[in-house]
């Protein structure tokens, strides 16, 4: 036995440094550990010795990254600059449009008694590495616990969902994309509602199962989040339907591009904390459509008093910007068409009702008793280019200043 | 490093991880040199666990692969000389071949994975290593000579 130990030395510790691998991968498979207690430990250790290193490379690139483009490479910067500052005009009246609807939302969820979630904190990461396999797709982030990171929470970036923590560790955690085959997230197709599963597939597609193979489908709908995971809040986005084709059980073979680039992942969010809570409507002081349209237009000025009174009493009271945007003012001819008002509200009756802020075209047009804020009609905005305003001699038609 | 170059440069070029595994060329090199096969094949052991604990995947299926790699990496050494460019890329290809066929019978047999092989992408990765190897391999050789 000895000789045959000493003549095949090499080839018995292969097969034992084997049989222990195997071994210890049967104990494995058997409790199921993966990413369990069992072996967090030992990962652990393994991620704190590489990440150090993976920092470091990270941080001589980004500082040089920022050097460069913060300090030398500035061509353009101005015409980014004015392009952001009119997208933010943009954007404001798109908020006074989408502020609207979800204060009715929130009033038709009272109303059901929906509850809804809300992302109420993120922790925002720097991804430092990858597992280094194409068979594990998973990143790694430079944030842990030390910044109240823990396992099962949310990834996403602005584009949509990347995934979720795995494990963390006290400075960086572990994030399996969507794209792994041992992912699932619950998703729903925003125009059809159809729920399915989100799972990743051997060569990193990222697939929507369960869905009947009697639905329709179409290529381009937008997937979202189902919140049915109990992970990812409902509605962020998860990427478009690229091809639909049988699958097998009867379910749709359903192929989705995510909306984030998992290939080249730079910063993230994690959602640390998240809320569920009854919807309520809050009624706090609207922000008019007519306020942020006078906002633009520095050139209107202020007009005294007298003149006020004296165009007041050409103009209806009724005339008011709140009221009825007439097409001559400067509001009403910057957003004619635009700017609606909400019909049936009684706070709308008495004539006369004025903007709070000076700056606002209702005075400009001659306004005489202001009103609170509260009793102001809700004004809508629609996107729509604002035409040029008319000239101030323009004819008004006649309003009845009666009071009702 | 081969290990932190295989997990950052991948955040870059998302194909790297899928072509080129510069741990099994570090195992490669190291069995060779060192011309002895336990050496080898605990060599092979620790940078295939190790590659392991970096996944998500049960520990031990790289260990399993790159052990025979090392073993027979070493074994290798010790018969052939092993300097010539052409030798070493279809050393490297061989051995590649033989670290997927391992990794994927473990992992399909052992851990019930759902993990696809396919043999032309196989060679063209063995290919790609063998390439990326015998310029790492020189690059070792002059480092290992100035040392």
């Amino acid at each position: 036995m000895e000789s045959f130990l000493g003549r095949y030395r090499n080839l018995t510790i292969l097969v034992f440094v084997l049989f222990l691998q195997v071994l210890g991968l049967a104990v494995q498979v058997k409790t199921g550990a993966g990413e369990k207690a069992e072996t967090r430990l030992i990962r652990m250790w393994a991620a704190t010795a590489i990440t150090p290193f993976e920092r470091a490379v990270v941080w001589v690139q980004t500082s040089t990254g920022n050097l460069w483009h913060n300090y030398f490479y500035l061509r353009g910067v101005r015409a980014e600059n004015r392009q952001l500052k009119e997208q933010i005009e943009q954007m404001r009246l798109e908020q006074v449009r989408l502020t609207e609807d979800a204060a009715q939302a929130r009033r038709l969820q009272t109303l059901l008694s929906f509850k809804e979630q809300f992302v109420s904190k993120t922790v925002a990461a720097q991804v430092i590495g990858t597992a280094g396999s194409d068979l594990s797709r998973m990143v790694y982030i430079d944030k842990g616990e030390n910044s109240g990171i823990g396992p099962d929470m949310a990834v996403i970036t602005s584009d949509g969902i990347v995934g979720k923590v795995l494990l963390a560790g006290p400075n960086e955690s572990r994030v399996l994309l969507i794209s792994d085959q041992t992912s699932g997230v619950g998703a729903i197709l925003e125009k059809s509602r159809l729920q399915g599963v989100l799972r990743g597939t051997a060569n990193g597609e990222v697939m929507l199962e369960r869905v009947m193979s009697d639905e329709q489908v179409q290529t381009g709908e937008t997937v979202l989040t189902s919140g049915g995971d109990q992970i990812f809040p409902k509605g962020l986005p998860v990427g478009t339907v690229t091809r639909v084709g049988n699958g097998k059980d009867l379910f749709l073979n359903i192929r989705i591009k995510p909306a984030a680039n998992l290939a080249k992942l730079e910063e993230v969010l994690v959602l640390t904390e998240k809320q569920e809570r009854q919807a309520v409507t809050e009624d706090h002081g609207r922000v008019r459509a007519a306020d942020i349209l006078a906002q633009r237009l520095p050139s209107v000025p202020d007009k005294p008093a007298e003149t006020a009174a004296v165009a007041g009493t050409s103009a209806s009271p009724s005339s008011t910007a709140n009221a009825a945007p007439k097409p001559n003012s400067p509001v009403a001819g910057s957003a004619a068409g635009a700017v609606k008002s909400a019909s049936g509200n009684p706070a709308a009756k008495p004539a006369g009702t004025s903007a709070p802020s000076p700056k606002t075209t209702s005075q400009a047009s001659g306004v005489q008793k202001p009103k609170p804020e509260s009793a102001q009609k809700p004004l809508i905005v629609e996107q729509k280019p604002a035409p040029v305003a008319p000239p101030a001699d323009t004819p008004q038609p006649p309003q009845d200043n009666s009071p009702q | 490093m081969a290990l932190v170059v295989q997990a950052y440069v991948p955040k870059y070029f998302p194909g790297f991880a899928a072509y080129v595994d510069l741990p099994l060329l570090v195992t490669i090199f190291f069995a060779m040199a060192r011309r002895n096969p336990i050496a080898g094949l605990i060599t092979g052991a620790i940078i295939g666990l190790f590659q392991d604990l970096l996944g998500h995947n049960p520990i031990g299926i790289y260990g399993i692969a790159k052990t025979v790699v090392g073993y027979g990496a070493s074994s290798l050494g010790v018969k052939l000389d092993l300097e010539n460019a052409g030798a070493r890329l279809l050393v490297t290809l061989g051995f590649y071949l033989v670290h997927s066929a391992v990794y994927f019978t473990v992992a399909r047999g052992l851990v019930n994975s759902t993990q696809h092989w396919s043999l032309p992408q196989g060679i063209l990765a063995g290919i790609v290593n063998g390439v990326i190897g015998v310029l790492l391999y020189f690059m070792l050789d002059r480092f290992k000579q100035r040392t």
